[in-house]
């Protein structure tokens, strides 16, 4: 188990966002989170990568207790040295890509390896310029990200994130930044991703993305989670009500 | 008195106009950024305590600045006006000029969006690496206009050292301009000034060229 995430709750103020959710991460696996806006799967994103901090509950990586709640009711979490070690356990691409505009596009890929993981230069440039061999983009190893498209750039803060060597990749809504148009390039590198067997958790409004690529989808409304299962469940054989509003919404 | 003594005489005060110039940048850039840093501090008495000492330092006049770091140690404990005004001089420019660098360095600090601090965070960067790394140069790059702006005015600024009888250029200048009833010292001084700024543009516009790479 990559990840385990257990009884998390998440309140901002008075505002429930997240209620009670489990939620695992099997090695290998590609999970896709659907739901309309304001019903969590960004938080719980959020919560996964540590960018929020959780109200209640568990967080497990790799079998290390990230965070838990102990009998008083109060979280506490790791040091920030020790969390650091639990950072390069998984990545994160944001939907606004959040790329470094003062570096170059292989500084960007290259500079948290070097600096955060110390790792030795001639091997980090190597495995870099791989990556964005990998993604199409080894010519544009010196621009810097105002030079590129949209659908470039989510691609090198993909290559960024795997520049990490990552167990797991978190995509919050990769393409909902981007014209129509280049959503399909993105899309393309994740799908080649999920063949290689990478671990990914995707928040997405992509549906047919989603139905293609996942090995689990799980249908989120109003912080709790109301549906999961293998695709052709979800997508083909919906449970819920709730569900079945939400997709027919879709395939309009 | 010959145009060409007097320009010789005032250029002599010109070292001392540059040595208030340099070393109120070289106390008042960095200086400025720490108090940036701890007026966004999340203790409110820090905070309070910076906003409240930037607002005097703002709001009162640079030449009572001046008046009351060379001769408030006088008035208020009985010590001697040191000998050297350079001192005094350059700890009140400074001080006041941090005060504005602070302001235009928070300005640039809060107009890096939260996603920059997002992604450094995730990839495991320090706070320190990430303010130094990938903050502070985007931040450097926004407000390098605005800090060129300041220095142009502290060229100009450095002019009010004559309230405090600091021999620089115009101090100078106004003593040759009073004794010998000619206008003709202040045309120089004029020249010196717009000279000097010359260069601060040239300088800064390298500057701002050197980071135009990237927006």
């Amino acid at each position: 188990m990559i990840l385990e995430m257990n009884n998390i709750s998440k309140n901002f103020g008075d505002l429930s966002v997240i209620k009670d959710i489990s939620f695992n991460v099997d090695r290998g696996e590609v999970v896709s989170i659907i739901g309309p806006s304001g019903s969590g799967k960004s938080t719980l994103l959020r919560c996964a990568t540590f960018l929020e901090t959780i109200s209640s509950g568990e967080i497990r990586y790799m079998d290390t207790v990230a965070a838990y709640t102990d009998p008083n009711g109060t979280v506490n979490y790791l040091t920030p040295n020790d969390l650091r070690k639990i950072k390069g356990y998984f990545g994160l691409v944001f939907q606004q890509f959040n790329l470094f505009p003062h570096y170059s596009v292989l500084r960007n890929l290259m500079d948290a390896p070097l600096k955060v993981q110390k790792r030795h230069k001639d091997e980090v440039e190597a495995e870099c310029m791989e990556l964005l061999r990998k993604m199409g983009l080894e010519a544009k190893a010196n621009a810097y990200p105002c030079q590129l498209s949209g659908g470039q750039q989510q691609r090198v803060a993909i290559a960024r994130a795997l520049a990490m060597k990552p167990e797991v990749l978190f995509f919050d809504e990769p393409t909902s930044a981007l014209d129509p148009e280049l959503t399909g390039e993105v899309l393309k590198v994740i799908k080649q991703l999920a063949e290689e067997k990478m671990t990914m958790v995707v928040v997405t409004h992509e549906m047919s993305f989603a139905r293609a690529v996942s090995d689990r989808v799980i249908f989120m409304d109003g912080g709790v989670i109301v549906e999961q299962g293998h695709p052709e469940e979800v997508f083909g054989n919906t449970m819920e009500e709730r569900t079945r509003q939400f997709l027919s919404n879709y395939s309009r | 008195m010959s145009l060409s003594t007097m320009i010789l005489k005032m250029s002599v005060g010109l070292g001392r106009t540059c040595s208030i110039f340099f070393l109120t940048l070289l106390i008042s850039l960095p200086l400025g950024l720490v108090v940036a840093l701890l007026r966004r501090s999340k203790n409110k008495v820090i905070s309070g305590f910076f906003r409240f000492i930037i607002s005097i330092l703002r709001g009162t006049p640079l030449m009572l600045q001046l008046l009351a770091v060379t001769y408030g140690p006088y008035y208020l404990f009985g010590f001697s006006v040191s000998r050297n005004k350079l001192i005094p001089v350059v700890i009140a420019f400074a001080i006041n000029y941090a005060a504005y660098f602070a302001e235009i360095y928070r300005g640039g600090i809060e107009s890096i969006s939260n996603g920059q601090y997002e992604a450094a965070e995730v990839l495991g960067y320090s706070k320190f690496q990430t303010f130094i790394g990938i903050i502070l140069p985007q931040v450097v790059k926004r407000i390098l206009p605005s800090i060129t702006n300041e220095i142009v005015t502290l060229v100009k600024d450095t002019s009010l050292a004559f309230t405090v009888s600091y021999q620089e250029m115009f101090t100078i200048g106004k003593q040759i301009a009073n004794s010998q009833t000619s206008f003709m010292p202040f045309v120089v001084a004029g020249v010196f000034y717009y000279v000097f700024n010359a260069i601060v543009d040239f300088v800064m516009g390298k500057a701002e060229k050197s980071m135009d790479y990237y927006n």
